[in-house]
């Protein structure tokens, strides 16, 4: 039984080795081994992207509670205003921030 | 084969000191295949742990008593089931059971978060595998489950109140929870590394902490039912350190759960959620301490228990690694936008968060008051009921309020006339119900009528939401009410599935008001054929008798409940002797009246078998049932909420693509 188990355990540790290898046996010479990220350009690209889409839901959510009466008139004509301007300028930033390099286009995400 | 068990876990351990190490170098130097590769570990590590696992059930399921460790939890005569479940009946299984969810949640939220992006992964491996190497070194060093030792004749058996089918469900639930809380920190600590304090990390661990906090929830009403039925004292909830170790970290996780919605929707609180994230693992692993070290029991057992130092040791890392990473990231998480009103949802939702960590760390100072007393001062004391339901009442009724309010108060600000509007039909409903209270005699307890009353308002003002939510999805062109009503639901699944939560919390709080603060107890000897009263049943006592179990002698009164005249149950609570563990267990019976939603449990705590004279404690319980069907409602709601969305997972695979790829910024429709 001792012999079984440590034969078990031999075959378990060396597929182990194998799959924890496999990146660096499958590609042993890489043209590239750089972990992909996003660069300061694109972190703000993605920061605007995630205001756009959390005023655009705030918005959309505005609409809703008014319309089931959540939120009145008043609230409404005060916070809608605000927050198409700020979905406006954000989506005209978006516009002006340039795409990433190349580079990024193939690894991120 | 005890060695196979060994080795795996040796392997196990490599594994996730490698992914440490090597996810961490390749972290900080940007290897990607090194990274892949530390990525790997981690699967291989879940792979290599589940072999133990295997080795370990095996040996429980063939009763080998030449592990150590299936010796001393079970015992030939255990049914298999039970004999399963002694992998977490111990100190060394439970350890295991900890490190095969840990590396397989790791494994599972490396490979399906990478929407967090590379570079935060590439930091979430190390975190992850230093979590598990922890565990596995603790494994194979400290307590190993694949001692091994001369097979004695017969094992010590396991603890009769653990032979139970909650126990089958209990423990691995609440361990789901204590270390579904890993992937939430470990990706806040990977976004920390990475600089990186936008949401991604918030969104690849949004359903990792729901189901974690799920799994918590349930495990302790699971916990709850099981003490209810099987402890044999009338309670379900006794305040216990072992029980608040696992009600810390769920209300960490709550407070959470809640604030993390204020990031999402105004870009607020980002260093509050990075330290509740933190607060909820760290008393995570503080409850897993509580509960295995020895602790409670004693600060004396602490110091000999073989995994206590080490663990008090995790923790202060743990918590210095969060709050130096916290410090030095700083001016990242600082937010540019501030709450505009102090009535808001937002503004709400903050209100309750605070009380939300107060509660917590009023627990937390009650199950750590006793031990530093006892270590500093050599006094050993007692925190107990009174002080915890005094601090569950002052911060517990402001909370069910603040659920009612929440949901009625809109995002930013409201104004008065508005809240006037909106407020006028739930508060009318709860005044109505509360004045109906009073007259029905629910003043006998007032913070019992102020519950109902807050309980009752919530209830509307869910009701409120989903009606006036119905109505405007019908008058968007949903051909007919319930497509309404369920467009309303798909449209908003973590909005409409957090009420339904919501409902299952109220009716957690009103079948624990009921059962607690308006119960009826009476305690007498009986001899056969005597009977007594209590609240509005009549118990008559018939006999005793003695019957024999597979593994247990068991001792049963017979009583009759009477009510109106009428006999509506026989019930046969007794006492059960297990001739292999050398103890006794208090059995009590339960009579379920469903209509009326009350538990009568008849406790016969002391019986002389010579004389047949029994002394009975009785005890009428309201609404105590509410609190089991509270756990359904609150699985309903939690899966209203982690179901996936397909329009929100459309949404997000948008954003990152066109953070990526530079692709067009009009809005996904």
């Amino acid at each position: 039984m001792t012999t079984l188990a440590l034969l078990a355990a031999a075959a378990l540790a060396i597929a182990c080795v194998v799959y924890v290898a496999r990146p660096f046996l499958s590609e042993p010479e890489p043209d590239d081994d750089v972990l992909a990220g996003l660069d300061d350009r694109e972190r703000r690209r993605l920061e605007l992207l995630e205001e756009r889409d959390r005023t655009l839901a705030a918005l959309k959510e505005l609409e809703f509670d008014h319309r089931t009466g959540a939120v009145s008139d008043e609230d409404y004509r005060a916070l809608v205003g605000p927050l198409r301007r700020r979905a406006a300028s954000t989506l005209r930033a978006l516009e002006r921030s340039p795409g990433p390099s190349d580079r990024q286009r193939t690894h991120v995400g | 084969m005890p060695e196979l068990g060994r080795a795996a876990l040796v392997i196990a351990l490599g594994l996730a000191v490698y992914a440490c190490v090597a996810g961490g170098y390749a972290a900080w130097a940007r290897r990607r295949r090194l990274a892949v590769s530390a990525q790997s570990a981690l699967l291989a590590a879940f792979a290599s742990t589940a072999v133990a696992a295997l080795v370990l059930v095996a040996a429980l399921a063939r009763r080998d008593l030449s592990f150590a460790y299936v010796a001393e939890h079970s015992s030939r005569k255990l049914p298999l089931a039970y004999a399963l479940s002694a992998f977490w009946g111990g100190q060394e299984g439970s350890l295991l059971l900890w490190l095969l969810v840990l590396t397989g949640f790791a494994a599972a939220a490396v490979a399906l978060g990478r929407r967090a992006g590379q570079d935060i992964i590439a930091w979430v491996v190390p975190v992850l595998g230093g979590v598990a190497a922890f565990f596995a070194f603790v494994l194979v060093a400290v307590a190993s489950p694949f001692a091994t030792q001369p097979a004695p004749a017969e094992g010590a058996g396991m603890v009769p109140s653990l032979q139970n089918p909650y126990m089958l469900a209990h423990p691995p639930l609440l361990y789901l929870g204590y270390v579904g809380l890993t992937v939430p920190w470990a990706f806040a600590m990977g976004a920390l590394l990475a600089g990186r304090t936008d949401e991604r990390w918030i969104v690849a661990t949004r359903r990792w902490t729901l189901a974690a906090w799920a799994f918590l929830g349930v495990g302790q009403l699971l916990g709850a039912k099981w003490a209810y039925e099987e402890v044999g004292w009338g309670g379900y909830y006794a305040w216990d350190p072992v029980e608040n170790a696992a009600l810390m970290p769920w209300l960490a996780a709550t407070a959470f759960l809640h604030s993390v919605m204020i990031q999402e929707k105004r870009g607020m609180l980002k260093v509050w959620n990075v330290v509740l994230v933190s607060l909820a693992f760290c008393l995570a692993l503080f409850g897993t301490f509580l509960t295995r070290s020895g602790v409670v029991n004693s600060i004396h057992s602490f110091t000999q228990s073989s995994i206590g130092p080490w663990f008090l040791a995790f923790i202060v890392i743990a918590v210095v690694v969060s709050v130096v990473l916290i410090f030095v990231r700083l001016p990242l998480l600082r937010s540019q936008v501030r709450i505009e009103s102090l009535v808001s949802r937002e503004a709400t939702f903050l209100y309750n968060n605070l009380l939300l960590v107060a509660l917590c760390l009023t627990v937390l100072w009650g199950v750590v008051y006793p031990l530093l007393s006892e270590a500093v001062r050599g006094q050993s004391l007692t925190v107990g009921p009174p002080f915890y339901n005094f601090f569950l009442r002052s911060f517990g009724l402001p909370l069910l309020l603040l659920m009612g309010i929440g949901p009625l108060i809109a995002w930013r600000r409201a104004s008065l006339r508005a809240l006037g509007r909106t407020f006028a039909w739930p508060l009318g409903v709860a005044l109505i119900a509360g004045v109906m209270l009073l007259a029905a005699g629910a003043g006998s307890s007032i913070p019992g009528l102020v519950a109902y009353t807050f309980a009752v308002f919530v209830l509307a003002s869910i009701a409120f939401e989903f009606v006036r939510g119905t109505r405007a999805r019908r008058a968007l062109g949903a051909p007919s009410w319930p497509s309404a009503f369920g467009a309303l639901v798909a449209h908003n699944r973590r909005r409409y599935g957090g009420y339904v939560v919501h409902a299952a919390i109220v009716l957690l709080a009103i079948g624990i008001v009921g059962s607690s603060a308006y119960q009826t107890v009476g305690e007498r000897a009986l001899r056969p054929g005597q009977s007594m009263r209590v609240g509005d049943v009549t118990l008559a006592y018939r006999g005793l008798t003695e019957r024999t179990a597979a593994n247990a002698s068991e001792l049963r009164a017979h009583v009759d409940v009477i009510r109106d005249g009428r006999m509506v149950a026989r019930v046969e609570p007794g006492k059960n002797s297990y001739p292999v563990e050398r103890t006794t267990s208090n059995e009590m019976a339960i009579h379920t009246d469903w209509l009326r939603a009350q538990d009568v449990d008849v406790i016969a705590d002391e019986i002389n078998p010579t004389s047949g004279v029994v002394f009975f404690r009785v005890l009428v319980k309201p609404l105590v049932n509410l609190i089991w069907l509270a756990g359904l409602v609150f699985v309903g709601g939690a899966l209203i909420a982690l179901w996936p969305d397909a329009r929100e997972e459309r949404r997000l695979a948008l954003r990152y693509e066109s953070a990526a790829a530079g692709a067009p910024v009009a809005p996904p429709a």
